[in-house]
Order: structure tokens, then C-alpha cells, then sequence
């Protein structure tokens, strides 16, 4: 998206002579633009899915107007936010967190010794083959039915994308920079921390990105399994009870909070990558001007 | 999925296939075997905690008697059948998305204006779970392969997608301005800048969508109860045969492996021309 906006702005840059308002009127031209590209299909879609749903007689389509006239009522006005999507979100929150701590800490493990790494590879690859879901029954067994159980899931499928990105974030580190650590001496935590973790933080961040989805899925796969609250939960209730445009805000409302996750990591990125991607731009822009 | 990024690395103008044995002239053998001797004491882990109580034989039996229930599934018509189930519903699922990615991710790529006006649209749908679908999936197909279908394509179509903006955006601007000076026609410039340039990172796309599908059609069977390994598993666990369940999940994994190590071929294959294959071989 950025790139295309660098274009417009260029194209409003490139004009020598522009007079202030010329610039002005530019400048909100370019907003107008902006505001257009971002928000003009989805409220276009919106609108199709309004209009065409308008007087949808099928059962399982209501229209989007009722749906969102009951969004309030079933998630908002209800216990539902503090009962249902509190327990879900602390659970997925605990899973991932301990799949960061996890993940990172075999990863810088595994990655720096090279005999540790081909012990352990073989066994790693297979057991990130198996799909996490499949893993639920197992973690049944084992944890019952309670919380322990859904988090150990939420970790269960977490930890693979952190663990293995960890790897090799930390296989690639700079020959140059680990050679400049050995000659200054810096070893120890502080080589961990400001060599090996620093350069391995781009693919770490990535792996976090592919655990987060997985965790929202493994969340709402364990409360769709056996669980008497969360997000999962009521959304099957709805379903079984054939209660259709409940189902529907819950669908919504899951699709909005993996949206804002995924925005929250986004900036948890931008923050905590900065020096990286100023580099990669700056990279970028040498290639192409 | 090693080094799976969604954003390509960036010193890379390709996403190199990770190499299995991490590259600089090391002696082969002595990885493999290490390798082997780690699977060997996993194994040998997993026996031996049941046997000696730290775990109960109920929630995980010893892996002698996985592999006796395992022997006796491969001689069931019924195992065989779900496999294929399974194996249907993800490639089914995967070409679909495959297809559609592509088309979508091309024509987006391509006009400007249109990628400019679907990004938000893309940045919204995409991190949707898409486990919100199975509830909708249920109510409109039942237990039928098209539940499975709408899970597996809606999962597998982002990543395609995704990797194929990236990949028509990483066009080099000099072949770019080359091909503009000889004037190729639109589709010249297509299927000799655009498809070259893209294809790694589809194949990137590709690669990830696999593992995306198999994972999405085995939990479309587990939860929905569409015919296929996941049901299985399922069947097992709810009828206590836990030695069996054990044995399906490796199945899975198994099936996980091939599914890798097959998309790893596939890559290596198209891109032979590819600097970041070739490169490795004479490393």
C-alpha cells in the first residue's frame, strides 16, 4: 500500500511552480484519494452485503442489518464480553506467551549449536507436521477440561512457527558482526541478547505472526471441543440452537478481534523492529532510484 | 515452512529454500546420523516414560504398542479410505485456492489502482480466523466435502495471494525499464517479467498453503465430522482406543512430512533456473 501512496505523492512533488493553495487543494485530493483506496471497497462490500441480504428469506443468510441490530444486544448488553470473550482472550494471551518464552529460548538453544540442531531437527520437523488441531483430543486426555488444557493447546500449536523461525533467525547471524563480538570480547548474556537475538528478531517477529493465527484458531478449536464458556463455545451454541443471526455477529465479532490482533502485533513490529525495517527501506530505495 | 515468511526476507531477492543441511561444506553423514540418533531417543523417550509410570499407559501408551495399532490400521480398507478423504478434500481445497490466488494476486498486482483500493480489504479479511467459517460451513453443507472445501480454500487462498503481491511487486526496475524500452506488449511483459519474478514467491505461497490445507482439512474433519482422518481420530478417541488415535496423529504428521518435503521438490524443480537454487549446488 505504502508504495503506490509514495507514487501519488510523488506525482504531487514533482510539480516545481505549485502555488500554495495548488498545494492545499492537492493535499486534500491526496486525503480524499487515500480515504477512498482504504475504505472504499469494504464499505462497497458492506453495502452489497446490505442491499443483497436486504430481504434474504433463506434461513441460514439473514440480513446484514438484523445481524448487526442484534450484535449489540447479543455481545454487548449481555455477560457475554466478561464472561465468554475475557476467558478466551486470557487463555490465547497465556498460550501465546508461554510459546514465546518457549519457542525463543529452544530456538537460541538449538540454533547456536550446530550438533544440537541436527540431534533435534529431524524430531521438530515432524512433530510441526502434525496439525495442531489433532492435537486437542490428546491434550483432553491429559488436562481434562479445563483451562489448562485449552492453553496447553494454544501452546501446542504456537510454539512451532516461534521455535523453528528462531532457528534459523539465529543460523543467519552476521558472520561479520559475530566475528566483531569475539574480537571485543562480548560474550555471555549480552552477546545473546545484543548479537543473537537482535539479528534473529526479524524472522523471530515472523514467526510470531504465523503463531498468533494459529493460536486464534487453536483457541476457538478447544472451546468448540469441550468447554462451557469462550468465544468458541457460544459461537457453537448458537449454531446448535439454529439461533442464525447470533451465530452471524459471532462470526463477525471473531473476525474483528483477529483483525485487532494482528493490528496490535503490527505495531509490537513497528516498535520493536524499527532499526530493521528503516534499513530494509533504506535498501529498497538505493535499488530502485 | 523453516524459514515461511510471509514477507519474504529482504537480502534475499528470492525466498531461498532453506537448505536441509544448512549449506557450508559440512559432512553430510554426520548430520543425517545425528539426526537419526535423535529420532531413536524420542522414540525411545516415549517408550520408556509409560513404562517406568511417569505417565500414565492410558493417556500415552508405549510407542511399541502405537506401532502395533499402527500396523493393524494399515491393513484396515477403512484407514485407506479416509486417507483418501483427506487427501481429496486438501487437493481439492489447495488447487482451488492455488488458481484463485493467482488470477486475483496477478490482476491486483498488476493495475496499481486496483491493489491500491483492494490493500485495506486484503489486510482486513486476512487475519480472520478461519475457523469463524466452521459454524457456516455446518449449517450450509452438513458434514459434506464442500464444508471441508470452504475452510481449506479460504485458509489457502491468503497465502497464495499474499506471496503473489509480493512477488509482482519485486519486479527489478531495470529489467522493468527494459522491457518498457523494447516495448513488449502487456502480455510479453507478464509471461517474461512479471511470471519469472512471481514465481518464486508463489512457489513460497504454494508451499505454505499446503501445510495451511492439510492442517484445515483435518480440522474440518475433526470438528465438523466430514469423513477423513481428523474424524477418525476423533471416532478413536471418543471410543477410548487411544493406541489408535496416537497412531492416526502420526498419520497425520507423516502426511504432514510428505506434504513438506513434496512442495520442497516442486520448488526446487520449477525454480531450477533460479539463482537461490542454483546457488546451492555449487556451493
Amino acid at each position: 500500500m505504502s508504495g503506490d501512496a509514495r507514487s501519488v505523492s510523488g506525482d504531487v512533488l514533482r510539480r516545481p511552480g505549485a502555488g500554495r493553495g495548488r498545494r492545499i487543494g492537492a493535499a486534500i485530493g491526496r486525503a480524499l484519494w487515500w480515504s477512498a483506496a482504504v475504505f472504499g471497497l469494504p464499505f462497497g462490500l458492506l453495502a452489497l452485503w446490505w442491499v443483497l441480504s436486504a430481504d434474504s428469506e433463506t434461513f441460514y443468510l439473514p440480513p446484514l442489518s438484523e445481524i448487526l441490530a442484534s450484535f449489540d444486544d447479543v455481545w454487548w448488553h449481555s455477560d457475554r464480553l466478561r464472561a465468554d470473550v475475557l476467558p478466551s482472550l486470557l487463555r490465547l494471551a497465556a498460550g501465546f506467551l508461554l510459546a514465546v518464552a518457549v519457542g525463543v529460548g529452544l530456538g537460541v538453544l538449538i540454533g547456536s549449536f550446530r550438533r544440537v540442531r541436527a540431534f533435534c531437527e529431524p524430531v521438530l520437523e515432524f512433530l510441526r507436521a502434525i496439525p495442531p488441531p489433532v492435537l486437542v483430543p490428546v491434550l483432553m486426555l491429559f488436562a481434562g477440561f479445563g483451562n489448562t488444557m485449552k492453553v496447553l493447546v494454544v501452546l501446542s500449536g504456537c510454539v512451532w512457527p516461534i521455535l523453528l523461525n528462531t532457528v534459523e533467525g539465529v543460523r543467519a547471524v552476521d558472520e561479520v558482526l559475530a566475528e566483531t563480538c569475539r574480537c571485543y570480547g562480548i560474550r555471555g548474556p549480552a552477546r545473546l541478547w545484543h548479537l543473537v537475538v537482535r539479528s534473529a528478531s526479524p524472522q523471530i517477529v515472523t514467526g510470531l505472526r504465523q503463531a498468533l493465527s494459529v493460536g486464534i484458531i487453536l483457541m476457538v478449536i478447544s472451546e468448540m471441543f469441550a468447554a462451557n464458556n469462550g468465544l468458541g463455545f457460544t459461537i457453537i451454541q448458537f449454531q446448535r440452537t439454529f439461533a442464525v443471526t447470533d451465530m452471524w455477529t459471532g462470526i463477525l465479532l471473531l473476525g474483528l478481534l483477529g483483525f485487532l490482533l494482528a493490528m496490535l502485533l503490527r505495531l509490537f513490529e513497528r516498535s520493536a523492529l524499527r532499526w530493521y525495517l528503516g534499513l530494509r527501506h533504506s535498501q529498497r530505495d538505493d535499488g530502485q532510484r | 515452512m523453516t524459514r515461511a515468511a510471509t514477507v519474504p526476507p529482504p537480502a534475499a531477492t528470492a525466498p531461498a529454500p532453506a537448505g536441509r543441511s544448512g549449506g557450508t561444506g559440512r559432512p553430510r553423514g554426520d548430520t543425517a546420523l545425528l539426526g537419526l540418533l535423535g529420532f531413536a531417543a524420542f522414540l525411545l523417550v516415549l517408550e520408556l516414560v509409560p513404562r517406568l509410570g511417569l505417565v500414565s499407559a492410558n493417556y500415552l501408551p508405549p510407542t511399541s504398542e502405537i506401532a502395533v495399532a499402527l500396523g493393524e490400521l494399515l491393513g484396515e480398507s477403512r484407514f485407506w479410505t479416509a486417507v483418501a478423504d483427506t487427501l481429496r478434500g486438501w487437493f481439492l481445497g489447495l488447487a482451488i485456492a492455488v488458481a484463485l490466488g493467482v488470477v486475483v494476486g496477478f490482476v491486483l498486482g498488476t493495475v496499481p489502482v486496483l491493489r491500491e483500493f483492494t490493500a485495506s480489504t486484503v489486510e482486513f479479511l486476512r487475519p480472520i480466523p478461519s475457523v469463524a467459517l466452521i459454524p457456516l460451513a455446518v449449517l450450509l453443507f452438513g458434514t459434506d466435502l464442500r464444508s471441508v472445501l470452504l475452510l481449506v480454500v479460504y485458509a489457502a487462498f491468503w497465502q497464495v495471494l499474499v506471496q503473489v503481491l509480493y512477488g509482482v511487486r519485486d519486479v527489478d526496475p531495470v529489467a522493468r525499464d527494459t522491457a518498457y524500452t523494447f516495448r513488449l506488449s502487456r502480455w510479453a511483459r507478464i509471461r517474461h517479467l512479471l511470471w519469472p519474478t512471481a514465481l518464486p514467491y508463489l512457489l513460497t505461497g504454494v508451499r505454505l498453503a499446503a501445510a495451511v490445507a492439510l492442517i484445515l482439512a483435518i480440522t474440518a474433519e475433526l470438528i465438523v465430522g466430514a469423513p477423513g482422518l481428523g474424524n477418525e481420530i476423533n471416532r478413536a478417541q471418543s471410543g477410548g482406543a487411544v493406541d489408535t488415535m496416537y497412531a492416526l496423529i502420526i498419520v497425520t504428521g507423516l502426511l504432514g512430512v510428505a506434504v513438506n518435503v513434496l512442495a520442497r521438490r516442486l520448488e526446487r524443480a520449477v525454480l531450477s533456473w533460479h539463482p537461490s537454487v542454483r546457488g546451492e549446488g555449487t556451493r
